[in-house]
């Protein structure tokens, strides 16, 4: 008898999870996301923003082309282990498999960046990942988007560059990197070291251990040898500390430039008075005051089914970022779906053609709502990074202001440095590099 | 009934003497292996092995490494995964840097390399104990991390301190789906961990055991302590090793330094104290718990749920039911699962005429 009940209750289980699929108009996409663990606040504002993006996507225009977007969550912790496990129980939903699988999380990334090349899913990293995975000839499943690490120190070379009036002013400069000693952290070295060599400019690598929470000793260094510039490339609890530290050492928040993971207002809120001043790079700005962050409010939160539970943080930099993966995964949606056929869910195959046909001109992104928001891209065989442009927000103590137009990487070094890498992973691999001149 | 041992007669020292005197333990030992060896791969879909039972697998050999040294030697460790981390590292290195390694050598070499580090520090144990070694063997997970972010070599030269696990191969053929990574795995698990069952039964684990409950007497009958400590740190030091070697090759991939930290050897420290300190089987039950539970939890929570619940209120309330799961057990039966199977077996054998 008890077999037989639990028999039962097995089958009905397993009929309701078959019946819950059975509508095939429907585009599945895994979301990976942590809501708990020492990242938590910045899971729930990222992954928040993409849901209601997506929301809002299906409550306007009813889906891409009439397709619905689904979607679950897979709760990761930052974990690698049960990132791995959350790719492997999302990958088979939906009526076509999961649609993209973009993790953020770098240690999830790497974990598995061979697998979806064998199950056809793309792996999007949109600033963060494996910087080489930029060259899309030996990496064709993974598009680290619009900028990677190496882009980004470039770009706030360049706007140091800038700021200084010109970039030949470089020459006999002080930049100090005060950077979280791990392999995140350490992935600034090469291209600083490169840059530091072509304009001239002097590096100073100063490592914070993890978390970072005390960083007497490296300000007190800084103090001594006054650099000009500090680059923050920081994470978490160090990037409020490196403020407030900053702060009582007298050192000029307006010199302190961050890296995107440093700018966020879950970093300047907790420093408080010591953050004002401070300025981050970011590849989306923060804000509500745009038509696409206006029309998730009007088209959402206005019938109570947005994700956020803090609506504060509606705009904020992370939040907006959310909205830019959003965006970015249903325009490779809509991209594949004219290629494929409209009105019908892609497979993780076609939307990986989708993205690396992604053209988001100026003119699409006026469309969508975005102008000014996020920098426009575009996608090709070669190129899995398309853009590599930032721009700079100041915090003026209870807001981001922008304070600069959309800053470019030093492109030719940085391809440069990420066709090498990837010719020593293709190398060490054994994998044949596409031949892109053969791609439709 | 089931555990009748009437008519079992054991007629010779060896008999005596065997892994499983109980017959009935030998046939459901090879029903298990039976089970996992032939059926498993046969029924169990790829999110099963690839997600599930892999990583179980080798979760369990690391608690059983920990468990070697915690549990029978007494020698509290926070530098499991700093190990695992050695392991996985030289098994890389020795299968890259050596033309035609076979890949069982190079996580041998893994091992070994990893046993040497763990004999390194667990120098401090002969004079430490109890919670102050513990502070000396987190000095090893944070040094070995650290070591091998900031030494290029290690990872070759690799920006980031990532390594790839190269292909599987043996004897020609490539270990590249599921189901053969997940027969690798468990082919290495099974051996290692009939040696462990061997290994704490044998004057060697016998004078770990001693060396646990007294060193002093332990000494006065003739066991030398510097001897049973620093074997019990390098045979532990060798298992952690092997799991992080099939860690970095069956299961991800593609490892960070990161990815073992602090947080991973506690992981493998509740483990053992969930799974039951001092016992072999404890370690498989107590990886499977730790690592199992979370997911179940969060599968069940979709399930019943569905969207009604906000997803970071289920998330936390995953983290509250699985603490919380952790305090009953640990309140309920302190020594952790597997007494709890021992406690049944004795009754069961016993059965139906308790005294």
């Amino acid at each position: 008898m008890k077999l037989k009940q639990t028999a039962l209750i097995g089958a009905t289980i397993a009929g309701l999870l078959a019946t819950g699929y059975a509508a095939a108009q429907e585009q599945f996409i895994g979301l990976p996301s942590y809501r708990v663990g020492p990242f938590g606040s910045n899971g729930a504002s990222l992954y928040g923003g993409w849901i209601d993006y997506m929301a809002m996507v299906n409550a306007r225009d009813g889906g891409v082309n009439g397709v619905k977007l689904t979607w679950e969550e897979c709760e990761t912790e930052y974990n690698n282990a049960r990132g791995v496990e959350c790719y492997e129980r999302l990958k088979n939903k939906g009526p076509t498999g999961n649609s993209v699988f973009q993790p953020l999380s770098t240690g999830i990334t790497y974990s598995v960046l061979e697998k979806v090349a064998q199950d056809k899913i793309p792996l999007v990293t949109i600033g963060y990942g494996r910087t080489d995975a930029a060259d899309g000839r030996v990496f064709p499943w993974v598009f680290p988007m619009i900028t990677t690490y190496w882009s980004q120190a470039s770009a706030i070379v360049n706007y140091i560059g800038q700021k200084s009036g010109g970039m030949d002013k470089l020459k006999g400069k002080k930049i100090g990197l005060l950077y979280h000693d791990s392999a995140y952290g350490k992935e600034s070295h090469a291209i600083i070291d490169k840059l530091a060599e072509k304009h001239g400019f002097e590096v100073q690598k100063i490592a914070v251990a993890n978390p970072g929470n005390e960083q007497q000793a490296q300000w007190l260094q800084i103090r001594q040898s006054k650099p000009d510039y500090v680059i923050l490339w920081g994470w978490g609890v160090m990037n409020a500390t490196a403020l407030r530290t900053a702060a009582k050492t007298g050192y000029s928040r307006d010199k302190i430039i961050g890296v995107w993971w440093s700018g966020s207002e879950e970093d300047t809120i907790p420093a408080g008075d010591a953050a004002k001043g401070y300025v981050a790079a970011g590849f989306n700005v923060a804000g509500a005051n745009y038509p696409v962050i206006k029309d998730i409010q009007s088209q959402v939160y206005a019938k109570n089914a947005g994700n956020m539970e803090d609506k504060n943080r509606i705009g904020s930099v992370l939040y907006n970022r959310g909205v830019v993966h959003g965006i970015i995964t249903v325009e490779a949606i809509r991209t594949a779906q004219e290629k494929y056929g409209k009105g019908k869910p892609m497979t993780g195959e076609q939307i990986r053609w989708g993205f690396e046909n992604l053209n988001l001109d100026s003119q699409r992104l006026a469309a969508l709502g975005a102008t000014g928001f996020m920098p426009d891209l575009k996608i090709s065989c070669e190129d899995h990074e398309g853009g590599g442009k930032v721009k700079f927000q100041q915090w003026d103590g209870t807001q981001w202001k922008v304070v600069s137009d959309w800053v470019e990487a030093d492109r030719p070094l940085v391809r440069g440095m990420i066709e090498e890498s990837a010719a020593a992973y293709a190398k060490e691999k054994g994998i044949t590099p596409r031949d892109c001149s053969k791609e439709s | 009934m089931l555990y009748r041992e009437a008519g079992q007669f054991k007629a010779s020292y060896q008999e005596d003497q065997q892994i499983f005197p109980i017959r009935q333990d030998r046939i459901g030992m090879a029903v298990i292996l039976a089970f996992f060896f032939l059926a498993v791969p046969m029924l169990a879909s790829q999110y099963w092995l690839q997600a599930i039972l892999i990583p179980v697998l080798i979760f369990s050999l690391a608690a059983i490494g920990l468990n070697i040294l915690t549990g029978y030697a007494g020698q509290l460790s926070l530098g499991s995964a700093a190990f695992m981390a050695v392991g996985a590292f030289g098994a890389y290195n020795f299968i890259l840097r050596i033309d035609g390694m076979p890949f069982l050598v190079g996580v041998l070499l893994g091992g070994l390399s990893a046993a040497a580090v763990g004999v390194a520090f667990g120098l401090p144990s002969l004079r430490i104990k109890g919670f102050y070694l513990a502070v000396a063997t987190l000095a090893a997970q944070f040094f070995i991390v650290w070591a091998l972010v900031k030494f290029p070599w290690f990872s070759n030269n690799s920006s980031s301190g990532v390594i790839t696990a190269q292909q599987i191969e043996i004897l020609g053929f490539a270990f590249n789906t599921p189901e053969s990574k997940y027969l690798l795995t468990l082919a290495i698990v099974t051996v290692l961990a009939f040696v462990a069952k061997n290994l704490v039964r044998s004057t060697t684990g016998r004078s770990w055991m001693a060396v646990r409950d007294m060193d002093v007497a332990a000494e006065v009958i003739g066991i030398r302590p510097m001897r049973a400590k620093l074997s019990a740190f390098a045979v532990s030091s060798f298992y952690c090793g092997v799991a992080g070697a099939l860690y970095a090759y069956t299961y991800l991939g593609t490892v960070e330094p990161e990815g073992f930290s602090l947080d991973l050897s506690f992981r493998i420290l509740f483990m053992i104290i969930i799974g039951g300190v001092g016992s072999i089987m404890g370690s498989f039950l107590g990886a499977a718990f730790i690592v199992l539970l979370p997911i179940f939890l969060n599968v069940g929570m979709h399930a019943v749920f569905g969207s009604a619940m906000p997803a970071g209120m289920a998330s936390n309330l995953e983290l509250i039911i699985f603490g919380g799961l952790i305090i009953f057990f640990l309140i309920v039966e302190p020594h952790g699962l597997a007494r709890l199977w021992q406690l049944a077996k004795d009754k069961l054998r016993l059965w139906p005429f308790p005294h």
